[in-house]
């Protein structure tokens, strides 16, 4: 199998996709020649056409905005919002419109529509565009939201996010954009939506993660191995709406649970992975649930972001905390 | 030596100024007292007898329903309600101009749009009072009622881009009001259809209150079809008292769309002679009886009645006999409302996502136990 870089990935399924639908269009800011600002769509409009792929004017409601009026022609819209820090100029279309439009409907009209958008901190980003902002659209009825961690994920969720009829949230951790690498099945294939995935099992404590967390949640169980503790890392992969029973499983497996998250404390994904735990699974419990999350701050400039980000050693330390607990 | 004798006007404020004053002329065919001022416009409108009598049906169907709907409202049989009265001209005229394959994205007060594009008038109020079965359109080639408002515009502009891709011999048009051309997604919509050439045509219809807020209040410019210009969009001012008008501008503008030339900007005069809602507005806080009874002898039927009369097409029993069908039909859709079955929460649930989540599964279940 091949390596692939987390971009690499991304493009690949964007193609695919192309070549196999022909419904499915894809637009945003600089996505046409220029390939998007991270050449996520490279080479895509030279080889699908300027009515398949192209470039939009500089307005992130525009863009929502067509994405849900081309639905009514039987397009499916892969849309780029070019970092998701620029949400709120869009948000009305997201959660106002295309979430609540087949509800709206009632079930008569579908919004297939995918919403790809970088997201996360960590590369020196000016303001305003690193922030793991999937808490605002998590809490939206009416979309999905998926975050890959893995190049493989992250074909084969993107390919399951343009064949599904749900408004998708497709947020790409801008740090893992060329960190990583790893294999990539050929050709066309689906990962499922909703499927938490275990990313690497252990027996001693559960670290609920997701997107570029999942890989500094690796290297923490790396590091915690080395001190005889077993993580198993599970990597949520879609957010919204979550998989239980996966969590779930884990949870009675170790007895023992940090959540992780890149996004700020305050009414996060992990608040939501502690409150099911303790709703469902309190009695597998053997340790209170740790947290590892940003600071309840706005997110930091340039320069202290890296001070700021949760990082491997904060994991560790929660999850020695947890695993000591009695 | 060079000369460049175009600085001065550059500089000349005023003269700017007065142009965007003088630029929009309004286009008036039939006028206040039922006259033709301009027989050649009147030709290019090109109505025959029968579609004059229709027009006019149309937009007496549209007077009837606003009278009706008001009394429902009142009398607690209907949800949200936003009076349409003496706005005939502006959205019924302008619509008949499209065809079935066109595409509508109204606004909240342009239900009279959707009825006459073939939303049957039961779920017309079904949606009004709540009921998620008025949001099945069909065929119709229609948008729910738009309530935020510029949504609908930035929406348009998706659909004929879509349309333009398809190839397809259609346009799609949007309404909004005057208030709603201070929104970001009124340019927005504009502008992504001008760039991109598609076949849209938007109506900014200036009743003169957003609300309470009076349109001088929304912004400096003399003319809202000044802002079509900004997108570098056709744009007309336009009698929206006046059906000829309306219908022959609308025309000329879905023609100018599908032939490949982009979108078009009209903006309409007109008035809201009624409330913003049924739901405790009172206009008198706001603005005067003087300034409602100047306006209501502008209003559409009035003037329409008198040309169709004079031209022998139209009497005072000929519209009483409509009524009364019109009636007939609101009777019935009110019927065919009152019956329809109470919502199920758990369809609530089955609706958000094609394919529920886990905890939303769960959900469904419970509620369908408890047969909600």
């Amino acid at each position: 199998m091949a390596q692939k870089t987390y971009i690499q990935a991304i493009t690949e399924a964007q193609d695919l996709a192309l070549a196999n639908d022909e419904n499915v269009v894809i637009f945003g800011e600089d996505v046409g020649k220029n390939g998007g600002v991270f050449r996520a769509t490279d080479g895509l409009q030279a080889k699908y056409g300027e009515d398949r792929v192209f470039n939009t004017p500089l307005a992130e409601s525009g863009i929502g905005g067509m994405a849900i009026g081309m639905t009514t022609q039987n397009y499916r819209p892969i849309m780029e919002i070019q970092f998701f820090g620029f949400v709120y100029e869009v948000m009305d279309s997201l959660a106002g419109q295309m979430a609540r439009g087949r509800f709206r409907f009632h079930g008569t009209r579908t919004f297939p529509i995918v919403v790809r958008s970088p997201y996360g901190g960590g590369t020196k980003t000016p303001e305003m565009h690193a922030d793991s902002l999937e808490g605002l659209v998590a809490q939206t009825p009416g979309l999905r939201v998926v975050m890959p961690a893995t190049p493989a994920d992250a074909k084969g969720l993107l390919l399951s996010a343009v064949e599904s009829n749900d408004p998708v949230i497709f947020l790409e951790n801008l740090r893992l954009y060329r960190s990583i690498r790893g294999d990539v099945p050929e050709g066309y294939y689906t990962t499922p939506l909703d499927k938490a995935n275990v990313i690497r099992e252990g027996k001693d404590v559960s670290i609920i993660t997701y997107g570029g967390m999942v890989h500094t949640s690796l290297a923490a169980a790396e590091e915690l191995a080395k001190d005889g503790i077993d993580a198993e890392v599970v990597d949520l992969r879609t957010v919204s709406p979550l998989d239980l029973d996966t969590i779930g499983e884990s949870v009675e497996k170790t007895g023992r649970v940090v959540v992780a998250q890149e996004a700020q404390r305050q009414a996060g994904i992990g608040a939501m992975v502690m409150s099911e735990i303790s709703e469902r699974f309190i009695m597998s419990l053997k340790a209170p649930i740790g947290r590892v999350a940003a600071p309840d701050s706005v997110y930091p400039f340039a320069l202290a972001e890296n001070e700021w980000l949760p990082k491997a050693d904060d994991i560790i330390e929660k999850v020695k905390e947890v695993v000591n607990f009695d | 030596m060079a000369v460049k004798d175009d600085n001065k006007q550059v500089l000349d404020f005023n003269l700017q100024m007065e142009k965007q004053t003088d630029s929009f002329p309004m286009l008036q065919v039939l006028n206040n007292d039922g006259e033709i001022v301009d027989e050649d416009a009147l030709k290019e409108a090109g109505l025959n007898e029968d579609q004059l009598v229709e027009l006019m049906k149309q937009m007496v169907f549209s007077r009837v329903l606003h009278e009706r709907s008001t009394k429902l409202a009142k009398q607690g049989r209907l949800g949200f309600y936003a009076p349409t009265i003496g706005e005939e001209a502006s959205q019924i005229a302008s619509n008949y101009a499209f065809e079935k394959g066109d595409w509508l994205f109204p606004g909240y007060r342009d239900i009279p749009q959707l009825v006459m594009k073939g939303w049957p008038i039961y779920k017309a109020f079904l949606w009004s009072r709540g009921h998620y079965e008025g949001n099945e359109f069909d065929d119709v080639n229609g948008w729910m009622p738009q309530i935020i408002i510029g949504a609908q515009y930035v929406e348009a502009a998706g659909a004929a881009l879509g349309l333009k891709m398809r190839k397809q011999p259609n346009v799609a048009y949007a309404y909004t009001g005057d208030g709603g051309t201070s929104q970001g997604d009124f340019y927005e919509g504009m502008n992504f259809a001008g760039a991109y050439n598609a076949p849209a045509v938007f109506f900014s219809q200036n009743n003169e209150y957003a609300i309470s807020t009076p349109r001088k209040l929304q912004t400096k410019a003399p003319h809202l079809a000044a802002k079509g210009w900004a997108a570098g969009l056709p744009s007309l001012v336009v009698d929206g008292m006046d059906p000829i008008a309306m219908y022959l501008a609308s025309k000329k503008a879905r023609q100018w769309a599908v032939d490949g030339n982009g979108p078009v900007f009209i903006e309409t005069i007109t008035n809201r002679l009624g409330a913003h809602s049924m739901s405790g507005d009172d206009p008198l806080r706001y603005r005067t009886q003087e300034e409602i009874d100047e306006w209501t002898k502008k209003e559409p039927l009035i003037r329409f009645r008198k040309y169709l009369e004079g031209l022998g097409l139209w009497s005072e029993e000929i519209e009483n006999d409509w009524t009364e069908v019109v009636n007939e039909q609101i009777d019935d859709g009110v019927k065919q409302a009152d019956g329809i079955d109470k919502q199920k929460i758990s369809d609530f649930i089955e609706q958000t996502l094609e394919v529920p989540g886990q905890a939303a599964q769960e959900q469904i279940n419970k509620f369908r136990g408890e047969g909600k």
